[in-house]
């Protein structure tokens, strides 16, 4: 057990960090890794599990750090210009995030999203003053992924579309901060780094980062069981339409987790960790720990891509309790 | 008959259709009926203990069963039910 003196304790030297930044995006990234002490049944006393909080960007997501390389990126090509509008296909936090940056640069945002999104989403995009197309529910992401492009080719002066599927600044934001950071971070001590797929972007550009520093570092995906789940933000790739920087070859392994394994685990780290998660936490930590249980000695980073309290109007915590289902 | 419509995940047990149609005085039994026609159905919205999985919605209707009368919502013959997973994948 740690005194609590040590859980207190604060970093006391200037790496605190400036005072003041000069905009929200400088904010972006930085993020913190916790350690994790108790849900780690079955895990060696050599191995540690570190969690890094991606909840901290100020979008509130891990999305911020692809949505600002992008849009960067765009800016830097000359591909979005004064007068023309961000779109793209999401489903939530890659759209909140390009809202809140497309409010601090002045750039008009428009999102296509399915209609099933949690209401918390669609509200703070809306309160990023972006505006919202919805498309079916029932055909997902790739739904909204087909609409956007149809917007788009009706109109392609009018846009521009980071493309988060298919732009390679997406797992290049990753390369240049996600991964340094974590090897900063660790002092070079991890041996296994572990996230979910979205875009891909995520475990693609850490996971370069990670083995070019240490080729023995193994990196592991973690995605829905089937493609019928409730994962938010992940996709079950061999159903789905498959991201071009997407490069399954450049991971060790990849693990399906059930939604149900993930809700419980978010319910878990909420009670024993003091940490509010989402879905795709809940679902990495489930991955985390399968990796973990195999291990006699290694340090573990699974990358918690937001915090739980945008899904409390969700699945993930109303109504099914009343059917005799896990009461969280 | 009970208009059914099906998400995209699902309809590799449909044999590709977004909409079929199934029969059942309740949800519970066209959920049933689903299963004879399409095998593999049922297990996907179902649990173990045969209660909806917490990451699925039916809607009869447009109303979402949990505030209705859950799987024993009655149904008939030209109402709508639809299938949908809590969410969508792929941010």
């Amino acid at each position: 057990m740690l005194s609590a003196r040590a859980v207190l304790a604060r970093p006391t030297s200037p790496a605190a960090g400036p005072l003041a930044v000069p905009s929200a995006l400088q904010l972006v990234g930085n993020t913190p890794l916790v350690e994790i002490r108790r849900a780690r049944d079955g895990v060696a006393p050599g191995v540690r599990i570190l969690g890094k909080l991606e909840g901290f960007n100020p979008g509130g997501s891990v999305k911020d750090r692809p949505a600002l390389k992008m849009i960067e990126d765009g800016l830097a090509r000359g591909r979005l210009v004064p007068g023309k509008t961000i779109l793209d296909s999401t489903s939530g936090n890659t759209g909140i995030a390009l809202a809140m940056v497309g409010a601090a640069l002045g750039y008009p945002v428009e999102l296509v999203m399915p209609g099933n999104v949690s209401k918390e989403r669609k509200q703070v995009v809306a309160a990023f003053g972006a505006k919202a197309i919805f498309s079916d529910p029932l055909e997902g992401s790739d739904g909204a992924i087909r609409l956007c492009r149809q917007i788009l080719a009706e109109n392609p002066d009018r846009y521009f579309k980071p493309d988060q599927y298919n732009n390679e600044a997406n797992s290049l934001a990753h390369y240049e901060t996600t991964g340094p950071e974590i090897w900063r971070q660790t002092a070079g001590a991890i041996t296994h780094f572990v996230a979910t797929i979205g875009t891909g972007g995520t475990i693609m550009g850490t996971g370069r980062h990670l083995k070019e520093q240490n080729r023995s570092v193994q990196v592991i995906a973690a995605e829905p069981a089937d493609a019928f789940h409730g994962i938010e933000g992940l996709k079950h790739m061999a159903s789905s339409i498959v991201p071009g920087i997407y490069h399954e070859e450049a991971l060790d392994r990849k693990l399906g987790i059930d939604t149900e394994d993930a809700y419980n685990m978010v319910y878990r780290l909420g009670r024993e960790e003091g940490l509010l998660l989402g879905q795709s936490s809940g679902a990495a930590h489930v991955a985390a720990l399968e990796v973990a249980r195999a291990l006699r000695e290694g340090t573990v980073v699974v990358l918690y891509p937001d915090f739980g309290d945008r899904y409390l109007s969700t699945n993930l915590w109303v109504g099914w309790q009343k059917l005799g289902g896990t009461t969280p | 008959m009970v208009q059914v419509k099906v998400p995209t995940p699902l309809r590799k047990y449909t044999g590709g259709a977004g909409g079929v149609e199934a029969q059942g005085a309740t949800v519970a039994a066209l959920v049933d009926d689903l299963e004879r026609r399409y095998p593999g159905l049922k297990e996907r919205i179902c649990d173990a203990s045969g209660q909806v999985r917490r990451f699925v919605n039916i809607f009869v209707n447009g109303e979402d069963i949990r505030f209705l009368a859950h799987l024993d919502t009655p149904l008939k013959a030209g109402d709508e039910l639809s299938i949908v997973p809590a969410i969508a994948g792929g941010r």
